[in-house]
């Protein structure tokens, strides 16, 4: 038990991984096998995460915990280091969960490889963990990168007609983006030891010696000349506002989403979209502060085009899945607009969000998958009145789009409640610009369900669709319960995360929480 | 230096020797031999033997070696080259073996060539001596343009020849120019006592800027290059592919190691000039290189073309050598090291789909390979994300490592460059991974395994990886010759 608690985050992150060398030897014609040995090993993958959720100090929620730190490569300064503070672990907790439900979920879709298939989800799994644990920048970029060759795979494998493009176009992308956060990443790498020898403070705590160390970073960061943080700034928003992605680099992910099999798009729009949104949280805001501040105006205009855009282009689709995809886009402008208020309200509502955009558009993918296995369609007009045929089906899809517009009650409120009072204090426009985003997107939603589920059941080919298996209720009701649980009692989740976002937001401000007493004394008592 | 005939010198060049040795007993062997296989067996022994004699130098070369009165030297850089000479050509002759069977063409002059070609490299990397350069240069060149047109039946391989000698002797000739007003500017044919020369000279002096532009053409032919690199493609289609693989690692290594030592030691006073001539040159590589590769249906013009691309990011580490010479320098080496196990392992590939019934060079002949053959297939897909520089492979460190020279030098519009390149090259690599994974296969897909590929791609494989997850060995060795 020792051992485990010790090495939890590397036996968290490791483990589908370890599962997936042992895929590899099975025989792909025993597809049964291959089945049900992928869902054990995403599913007990879930149940070895649990302890970091009960395990975690609370008290502590700002610090990093279950550090675990190895050198890698010496020569160049790399550790294996590995850590979660309060946002990593909701972010960890969300992809052990949602993991389980994607892999299940793919059970009758993918009958075509199946091996590969199930290989590649499990390596994928593991990059996205590998992501969310790095303390290390250059082990965050391997993860990073890595992650992107199963997601091409399962696009381009697995996906829709113009599966090929769009695996491309995503690979190209996000590769686009990535190599210039190295370029940033390797600018940090050689600042550092300069500022650490004029800087007593930083060498005491960390060292002179070249390094990768991520909390180095942060603590040189209020040391950096302006003229550096603009540039490094620009390279790191490239790199997480492509993976986000923030408008006008939106365009890949319509094409990826709607291309890839259904348990991709979970995945991309549940866990992958949250990595750019992590970057920003993790890396840009506390290494870059002043640049932070500088570019507030450019993030939040672009957050709020997003926002508006997003719904706008959702309204007008006429294929289900292309729409939920351009709800990301908007849903993921709200998640920005949040962070880039730069207080602890916007910045918790951020998080959370995150964490609820995860749930509702995972199950939303979820939910249009369903449909087109049944039908080899998705295009809203084949459709209507399927809540005659499909009851329980149109109730889980009633609470999702409740959950994504923001009904109270549900998850969706919550985050946006907070994002929008955070906007609120910043600027009351920002606010009246992200309200409208959430009436259009009620608008969006509420349409698309009318047309599909209300209505006449005219269409002879949907007069006969089987309603909700055990199987497919499975991968969906944990995401019911876990929305109401947001949605009803949220205080454990803004308990886990108060103390990293107020240490964020003393990074950026420094002078923010003076005055407020209480506030002030706890954010005093983690340094 | 003293004297200039030191028997201890003979020490100095063993592997060389060896090599040389070797070379002779393969041609008198083929007359006597025969099974030709037994051929490919003994150059390998003696590329052990003569690596074996490399290990032992290793330990005495401590801040180098002068030999021959400073003709030559065997310092770390030389060493670490010499170890990557051996490796592309033990790597080589491994999947030569077969294809000549295929090709009806196995002689024991292939293996004996491939010798004397490295026995030149050996030479070149140690080279401190315009004079000791050019002979192991050309000694490396001739014997590469008789094995580039040793399919001798073969209409594309006698005209890939004819296209190298031709264009590689011009260079030369350029080259040699270049050298003449070298020397005419110092009165010696030493690199140091060149850069003294050099120095004393006012930096705008036409002869010293004559001398640059002429050596600098002469070495960007040698290196392919743009605009310098229309015989490459062509070369490489035609040669025999084992030996477009040779002249990709090893040829190119050599070419580099020249390239090093002349900008870093002889034309150094000058470095204000060619880090502007070595940017531009870069650039246009990286990009020219890259975007004609989107275009090839030729899986080996495609890696000619990616080949020319890579020749760019490693004249970027020879830019940043000049000012961090810790970290361009073993940018260089590893980036050396890391592509030729890379790209040995994806020519062993494209050798092995070589088979009596087909050519196996357009990409749609790798059609669906992951099904008949995923082992080669994923093989592939681990050189190709290596080649692209994706994590965690060796490509990856090699690549980071010319970034990160780049970053510390300040050259930040070069690395914004370089790696946009790097972003763009993935789209022809994924091409062959398309092709591969994504499409139906054909019945014609089908591979010619030999026990010699077997090793090859395994040994590539594994320092593909090894280098990938822990490059620290390599680092380490690629730094001794800062650590003396």
């Amino acid at each position: 038990m020792d051992f485990f608690r010790q090495h939890i985050l590397t036996i968290v992150a490791f483990w589908p991984l370890a599962g997936m060398f042992v895929l590899l030897l099975m025989n792909k014609e025993n597809k049964a096998l291959i089945r049900w040995w992928a869902n054990l090993v995403v599913f007990s993958g879930f149940l070895v995460s649990l302890p970091l959720w009960f395990w975690f100090d609370v008290s502590k929620s700002d610090q990093m915990q279950f550090v675990e730190r190895h050198i890698w490569i010496a020569t160049l300064g790399v550790d294996y280091h590995v850590g979660i503070d309060g946002i990593t672990l909701l972010l960890i907790m969300l992809t052990t969960f949602l993991g389980p439900l994607a892999v299940l979920s793919s059970w009758t879709a993918i009958e075509n490889r199946t091996k590969e298939y199930y290989a590649f989800m499990l390596m994928l799994q593991t990059g996205m963990l590998g992501v969310f644990i790095s303390l290390d920048f250059f082990m965050f970029y391997v993860f990073w990168e890595v992650m992107l060759v199963p997601m091409y795979f399962l696009i381009g494998v697995w996906g829709g007609p113009r599966r090929l493009y769009a695996a491309i176009k995503f690979f190209l992308y996000t590769l686009v983006g990535s190599v210039l956060l190295l370029l940033g990443i390797l600018a940090l790498y050689f600042t550092y030891p300069t500022l650490a020898m004029q800087n007593p403070e930083l060498a005491a705590q960390f060292g002179t010696m070249p390094t990768f160390n991520i909390l180095a970073f942060q603590a040189m960061g209020k040391y950096l000349s302006q003229d550096f943080q603009w540039w490094v700034f620009l390279a790191f928003f490239v790199g997480f506002a492509i993976k986000v992605p923030m408008f006008p680099f939106h365009t890949w992910l319509p094409d990826a989403h709607v291309e890839a099999p259904t348990a991709g798009s979970v995945i991309l729009a549940g866990v992958l979209l949250k990595m750019g949104t992590y970057g920003f949280l993790r890396f840009s805001l506390p290494i870059l502060p002043w640049a932070t501040k500088h570019f507030v105006p450019m993030m939040v205009t672009l957050a709020i085009i997003a926002i508006i855009y997003g719904a706008l282009v959702a309204m007008m689709q006429p294929d289900m899945k292309k729409l939920v995809a351009y709800s990301s886009v908007s849903h993921m402008g709200f998640v920005m607009l949040g962070m880039f208020a730069l207080n602890p309200n916007g910045l918790n509502g951020s998080i959370l969000q995150q964490i609820n955009h995860g749930i509702s558009t995972g199950a939303l993918f979820l939910i249009v998958g369903i449909i087109y296995e049944r039908r080899h369609t998705r295009e809203i007009a084949q459709f209507g009145g399927l809540s005659t045929v499909m009851p329980i089906y149109a109730t889980v899809f009633l609470i999702m789009t409740m959950s994504s517009i923001g009904l109270p009650l549900l998850n969706g409120f919550i985050g946006e409640f907070t994002i929008m009072m955070g906007a609120l204090q910043s600027n009351i426009w920002w606010a009246v610009a992200g309200g409208a985003g959430i009436v259009l997107g009620a608008a969006y939603m509420l349409w698309l369900y009318q047309r599909t589920m209300f209505g006449k059941n005219e269409n002879p080919a949907n007069q006969k669709l089987l309603d909700l298996n055990l199987r497919e209720l499975a991968t969906l009701v944990p995401l019911i319960i876990v929305a109401f649980w947001i949605g009803l009692y949220p205080a454990p989740f803004f308990k886990v995360l108060d103390k990293p976002v107020n240490k964020l937001v003393e990074a950026i401000s420094p002078d923010y929480f003076k005055g407020e007493v209480p506030k002030a004394a706890s954010a005093g008592e983690t340094r | 230096m003293g004297q200039f005939f030191n028997p201890q010198d003979l020490g100095a060049i063993a592997p060389e020797l060896e090599l040389m040795l070797f070379g002779m007993i393969l041609l008198i062997a083929d007359l006597l031999v025969e099974n030709k296989k037994w051929l490919g067996l003994i150059s390998l022994g003696g590329i052990a033997w003569s690596g074996f004699f490399l290990y032992r130098l290793h330990d005495s070369i401590g801040s180098g070696i002068y030999a021959y009165g400073g003709l030559l030297t065997i310092d770390h850089l030389a060493w670490t080259f010499k170890l990557i000479f051996l490796i592309g050509a033990a790597l080589t002759v491994l999947i030569s073996m077969r294809y000549l069977d295929i090709e009806h063409e196995q002689h024991g002059e292939y293996y004996a060539l491939i010798m004397f070609a490295t026995m030149g490299m050996m030479f070149m990397s140690g080279a401190m001596d315009l004079i000791t350069l050019y002979i192991s240069l050309e000694t490396m060149a001739i014997a590469t343009y008789v094995l580039v047109g040793f399919l001798r039946s073969n209409q594309r391989s006698n005209e890939a020849s004819l296209k190298y000698f031709l264009l590689g002797a011009f260079s030369s000739g350029i080259l040699l120019y270049g050298m003449s007003l070298l020397y005419g500017i110092a009165g010696s044919t030493r690199f140091i006592d060149i850069a003294d020369a050099l120095d004393q000279r006012s930096l705008n002096d036409p002869i010293s800027l004559l001398a640059l532009v002429a050596v600098s053409t002469g070495l960007f032919f040698k290196i392919a290059a743009v605009p310098f690199h229309q015989w490459t493609p062509d070369a490489y289609e035609g040669a025999p592919t084992p030996i477009t693989g040779y002249m990709s690692v090893a040829v190119k290594a050599a070419s580099f190691v020249m390239l090093v030592r002349v900008f870093m030691i002889a034309l150094s006073p000058l470095h204000q000039y060619w880090t502007i001539i070595l940017s531009a040159v870069a650039v246009l590589t990286m990009t020219v290189g890259n975007i004609a590769a989107m275009t090839q249906t030729n899986v080996k013009r495609l890696l000619a073309y990616s080949s020319i691309s890579h020749a760019g990011y490693i004249l970027l580490g020879v830019i940043a050598a000049y000012n961090a010479t810790v970290t361009g320098l073993t940018a260089i080496q590893i980036y050396l090291l890391a592509y030729t196990f890379t790209n040995i392992g994806i020519w062993a590939v494209v050798v092995a789909l070589r088979s009596r019934e087909m050519i196996g060079e357009q990409i749609y002949e790798m059609n669906g390979l992951a099904y008949k053959h995923p082992t080669v297939a994923i093989l592939m897909l681990i050189f190709l994300l290596s080649l692209a520089g994706i994590p965690p492979t060796a490509g990856f460190i090699a690549k980071y490592y010319i970034f990160a020279g780049l970053i510390e030098t300040k050259h930040n519009t070069l690395a914004v460059i370089a790696v946009l390149n790097a972003a763009v090259s993935v789209y022809y690599y994924l091409r062959i991974v398309v092709a591969m994974f994504m499409k139906e296969s054909t019945d014609k897909t089908q591979l010619s395994m030999s026990p010699g590929i077997l090793v090859a791609m395994s040994v590539a494989l594994v320092f593909t990886l090894w280098i990938g997850f822990y490059p620290d060995p390599f680092i380490n060795l690629a730094r001794e010759l800062f650590s003396s």
